[in-house]
């Protein structure tokens, strides 16, 4: 009988030749993510389980995103509770200002496809775009596998998404995946894996299959898992040997369901307040006036999505009662943008270039907002209280969508 | 079987870990500092009126959001019994047995209770509401083995040979 992505993985991680949907398994940690935020609570329930020693520190990759710069005084006791626990136990991949977590481990090469990878964050998903298993848990369990390197997991269902055919020249992966999770609901996709597959999907860069497995937890998904190709390995720097080439879904693959769509059909669309799966077109929300536009976080803050504002933004203004907040996802294409030039133009239109990091999407630091006021954003998130006070009103939208908006100081379709 | 009663507290759907405890005060020192906190976006009053043994009673797909285990910490630590809801998150869920926090679905309950109400829970069997019985499922067996030993916690000492 064939078998889905995630069943391949799963079983080949455990060394067996198949696995079914509802079986509970132990599996072997390839790679563990925590950031910044879990930090004093990971030590502490690993202290408190009483382990001498970390079983891997090579696996361990530390990453301080949310708290970084300091916004307030007492955030710097999660950097000094980081170092002494990698000091202490030899980890050396701590990046302590390089930029978000979920950006990183895919970016400096600490995934690969096949992997299993956890992270004490939700959007632990996003590296389903190379065709790992990856997905967030609490610190608890963190610390356990800190200490014995394997974690049980139960194999999870897998829905189908197969698009098919050219997306409008207007429309970015970000739109795809609003659609998918309105039409799945915030739930749609708990306990369950997203499989997506297609001819669109094959054309997507690595790029645009991070946002939409980044957001596949705002469904309930699992985790995502996307096919690994000639792009992937690419930008894993890799050949891909024959475990990972075959991880596709095969014909005779038992699926939960299959959402098939045509990739011409879809329209911009944005997550309105204050439900992610509260999904309208563009056009029905038109006009609506807003106070800023954030363009950044690991689900929208790359390169692609930075070119792609800018060719928006290319000789025009940002409204000027709209405060535009730009945030590279890190440090590299922090850098990629400043040397293509793209930095400059969003600046002369009249946005704020701020350091990467999680900050305003987390409703930390960098542009918090208040009562009353309406945002633009292009990350993953529009709960209530989400970027500032519970009265502030968040429209998830793409790179391109939000760029339209800053100029028009009003939603309007890119 | 084990049995308890609490007063109860109803919630809608998809109360995300946002509501549960803002990231602003995730990053203080103890959950004692945050339970002050809880639910604040959505019913700021609630922490202060939650008393020990409380229930909640909530809609589809509690805790979903972030892995923030300080959101069942919190919920524990301000008194709640335990959570009945239509569905949960999957991580919310983890972490919560994880901690010992008692997680039940059941799909109806919601429809029919009110805040205030009294209600009964008979652990693996059901849920007493004025006489209507809504009966619930057993989790499975590695849960119940966490849940036994008192939390992840309690199970990886023993593993490590600490008796605490």
């Amino acid at each position: 009988m064939g078998q889905t992505i995630i069943e391949k993985i799963i079983a080949h991680n455990i060394g067996r030749e198949s696995v079914k949907p509802g079986e509970i398994v132990t599996v072997n940690v390839d790679r563990v993510m925590l950031d910044d935020i879990m930090m004093p609570f990971i030590v502490n329930k690993f202290n408190e389980m009483g382990f001498k020693k970390v079983w891997d520190p090579d696996k361990v990759v530390m990453i301080y995103d949310h708290l970084v710069p300091a916004s307030q005084q007492d955030d710097v006791r999660h950097y000094k509770v980081g170092d002494a626990f990698a000091e202490k136990y030899g980890m050396k991949h701590v990046h302590r200002s390089d930029g978000i977590c979920h950006q990183l481990m895919t970016e400096a090469g600490y995934v690969k496809p096949g992997d299993v990878v956890f992270g004490t964050d939700s959007h632990t998903t996003t590296y389903g775009c190379v065709g790992a298993f990856s997905t967030g848990i609490g610190y608890t369990e963190m610390a356990g596998i800190l200490g014995t390197g394997t974690l049980w997991v139960k194999v999870p269902e897998t829905i189908r998404v197969e698009i098919n055919g050219t997306l409008p020249e207007n429309v970015m992966s970000k739109d795809v995946i609003l659609r998918i999770i309105g039409d799945l609901g915030a739930d749609g996709a708990t306990y369950r894996a997203l499989e997506f597959s297609g001819s669109a999907i094959e054309n997507m860069t690595v790029a645009s299959r991070m946002t939409m497995a980044n957001m596949a937890i705002e469904a309930g998904a699992k985790c995502a898992t996307f096919t690994p190709d000639e792009k992937t390995a690419e930008y894993c720097e890799i050949e891909l040997n024959d475990f990972q080439k075959n991880l596709k879904g095969d014909a005779d693959a038992v699926y939960l369901k299959t959402l098939k769509y045509q990739a011409e059909d879809f329209v911009p669309v944005m997550a309105c307040p204050s439900q992610v799966d509260k999904i309208r077109n563009v056009t029905e929300v038109e006009g609506t006036v807003i106070d800023q536009v954030f363009l950044g976080s690991c689900t929208n803050g790359r390169l692609e999505d930075l070119r792609s504002a800018a060719e928006v933004l290319d000789g025009k203004k940002v409204a000027p009662f709209v405060k535009m907040i730009v945030t590279p996802a890190s440090r590299k294409v922090y850098e990629e943008a400043l040397r293509e030039g793209i930095l400059e133009k969003l600046i002369e239109a009249g946005a704020i270039v701020t350091h990467p990091g999680c900050g305003l999407c987390c409703g930390r630091t960098g542009g918090i907002l208040s009562d009353g006021e309406r945002v633009v954003a292009t990350n993953n998130r529009n709960f209530l209280g989400r970027m500032g006070t519970s009265k502030v009103e968040i429209y998830l939208a793409s790179p391109k969508t939000a760029a339209a908006c800053a100029i028009a100081g009003k939603i309007v379709n890119p | 079987m084990e049995q308890f009663t609490g007063r109860v507290w109803v919630l809608g759907d998809d109360i995300d870990t946002d509501i549960i405890i803002p990231t602003e005060y995730l990053a203080l020192k103890t959950i004692e500092d945050m339970k002050q906190y809880g639910f604040s976006p959505l019913r700021p009053e609630l922490a202060g009126q939650i008393q020990p043994g409380d229930i909640i009673v909530a809609g589809k797909n509690f805790g979903c959001g972030s892995s923030r285990e300080q959101a069942p910490e919190v919920v524990k630590a301000l008194g709640i019994r335990c959570v009945i809801a239509k569905s949960f998150a999957r991580i919310f869920f983890r972490n919560s047995i994880n901690n010992g926090l008692l997680l039940i679905e059941q799909p109806d309950l919601h429809d029919h209770v009110k805040e205030g109400d009294t209600i009964t829970v008979t652990v693996n069997q059901d849920v007493d509401h004025n006489g209507e019985k809504y009966p619930i499922a057993s989790l499975p067996d590695n849960l119940v083995e966490i849940l036994n030993a008192g939390g992840l916690v309690k199970a990886m000492q023993k593993r490590n040979g600490i008796h605490k």
